[in-house]
């Protein structure tokens, strides 16, 4: 797709990094679940899962650094703290695991959606990968809807903290949909076949059917996301990029 | 042309045929599904490149560069093109269909249950299946999933209540 003008270029890139700095970040957090994890075959269901979201995340890197002639890797690790573009439902430390399952929902749903559309792309390499992560995350819906419910269901202590994720994460999780600078050029063009305020009121439709199927209030929704919804960062982040970027940081251009 | 092309095509899918999954070595990549397609093309400099699909089975999968490697070493120990490229292409999506008879038999063979038949499409109804695993020690069907999860991407977990045994599956995907 050399034909792409370079401002079209430049939304696509855009695309590119904030859906692969969603998918990565998470990674990252909820691998820090493994070995603490509250039973052994969750603690192996996490990892797996964090292990599909940083899979995910480098096929989004190299698609980005194939359009932009960077390198994956430097995308991904040779970045200061204030560069990345995840959404600020990704800047809160991992928590409790009622907290880690709230995002993981929350998540997992609008993640579904983007990918849903995304998956008739008129951008070939991004619809191809759309296609092919969908089936994977297939697999992350039904587990953590699973999860929601046990948590719901679970008892008073669970339900509670569930509930209190829920609100706390809610205003952050409506930032997976904030406005990209060049979102209509990408409509325009088809690359992304419907607007994000479309997806997001999709996305709204099912979290709410899911909450209220077991018993949780859905909080109340503050309008469209804030635009700075992809750039304010926390020191949470702060902390966990210098933890993620600390081996590669150690040694510029090491190989092994 | 056609004769010569043919028969080079065949001595790819040969040496192809005797490479191993990295993580299930029984099973070799052709049986496992993962080659699409392979083409012989004139380059723009001159000669011949060789060109091999290699589709994932996971996104994330981390023997893809292990395989990415040996295919490449082994094909161009063949000498049938001047220079060989094996790319990792999601154009065409590796599903579990993808498996070929031989491959599921001998994924059974060596303690893995094959992934349960899902068709052409693919969604959370499908998934269904997860509750469906034949035991590949006892061939019992009295067998619960443990963990849609396992130890490597592609694999989840069951346990066979007539032989008491754990046991993996290849995901449906």
């Amino acid at each position: 797709m050399s034909d792409l003008d370079t401002q079209t270029r430049d939304a696509l890139a855009e695309l590119l990094l904030a859906m692969a700095d969603d998918e990565f970040v998470l990674g990252f957090w909820d691998s820090e679940w493994t070995g603490i994890a509250p039973i052994l075959e969750e603690d192996v269901a996490m990892s797996s899962v964090s292990q599909d979201e940083i899979g995910h995340a480098k096929a989004l890197y190299e698609l980005l650094a194939g359009l932009t002639g960077d390198d994956a890797d430097k995308i991904a690790f040779g970045r200061p703290a204030e560069a990345y573009r995840h959404a600020a439902l990704m800047n809160h430390a991992r928590t409790d695991w009622a907290f880690s399952i709230a995002r993981r929902f929350l998540y997992e749903h609008a993640d579904a959606v983007r990918l849903e559309s995304l998956a008739a792309s008129s951008y070939e390499p991004l619809a191809d990968l759309a296609v092919k992560m969908r089936r994977e995350e297939t697999y992350h819906l039904l587990h953590f809807d699973l999860w929601l419910r046990r948590l719901a269901e679970g008892g008073e202590e669970s339900h509670s903290r569930l509930r209190g994720a829920i609100e706390a994460l809610w205003p952050d999780a409506q930032a997976v949909f904030a406005p990209l600078a060049g979102e209509a050029r990408l409509v325009a063009a088809r690359i992304l076949p419907e607007s994000l305020e479309a997806l997001r009121a999709r996305w709204l439709e099912r979290v709410t059917e899911r909450l209220q199927a077991v018993g949780l209030a859905v909080p109340p929704t503050a309008g469209s996301p804030e635009a700075d919804g992809r750039t304010r960062r926390t020191d949470e982040f702060a902390w966990l990029h210098g933890e993620f970027t600390m081996v590669s940081g150690s040694e510029a251009d090491a190989t092994w | 042309m056609v004769a010569v092309a043919s028969s080079r095509n065949a001595a790819v899918w040969a040496a192809l045929a005797e490479i191993p999954d990295p993580e299930i070595p029984t099973v070799s990549v052709v049986e496992l599904g993962v080659i699409g397609e392979i083409d012989f093309a004139t380059r723009p400099e001159g000669g011949e490149r060789l060109r091999v699909q290699l589709l994932p089975t996971f996104v994330g999968c981390p023997a893809i560069e292990v395989m990415r490697a040996q295919i490449g070493e082994r094909l161009r120990a063949l000498e049938l093109a001047d220079e060989v490229e094996v790319v990792v292409s999601f154009a065409t999506p590796w599903t579990s269909e993808r498996i070929t008879p031989e491959g599921r038999e001998k994924l059974r063979a060596s303690g893995f249950a094959p992934p349960v038949h899902i068709g052409s499409t693919f969604s959370g109804d499908s998934l269904t299946v997860l509750s469906i695993a034949t035991c590949p020690y006892c061939a019992s069907r009295n067998t619960a999933l443990e963990n849609a999860f396992g130890p490597t991407l592609c694999r989840a977990i069951y346990y066979c209540a007539d032989c008491r045994q754990p046991f993996e599956q290849f995901k449906s995907i």
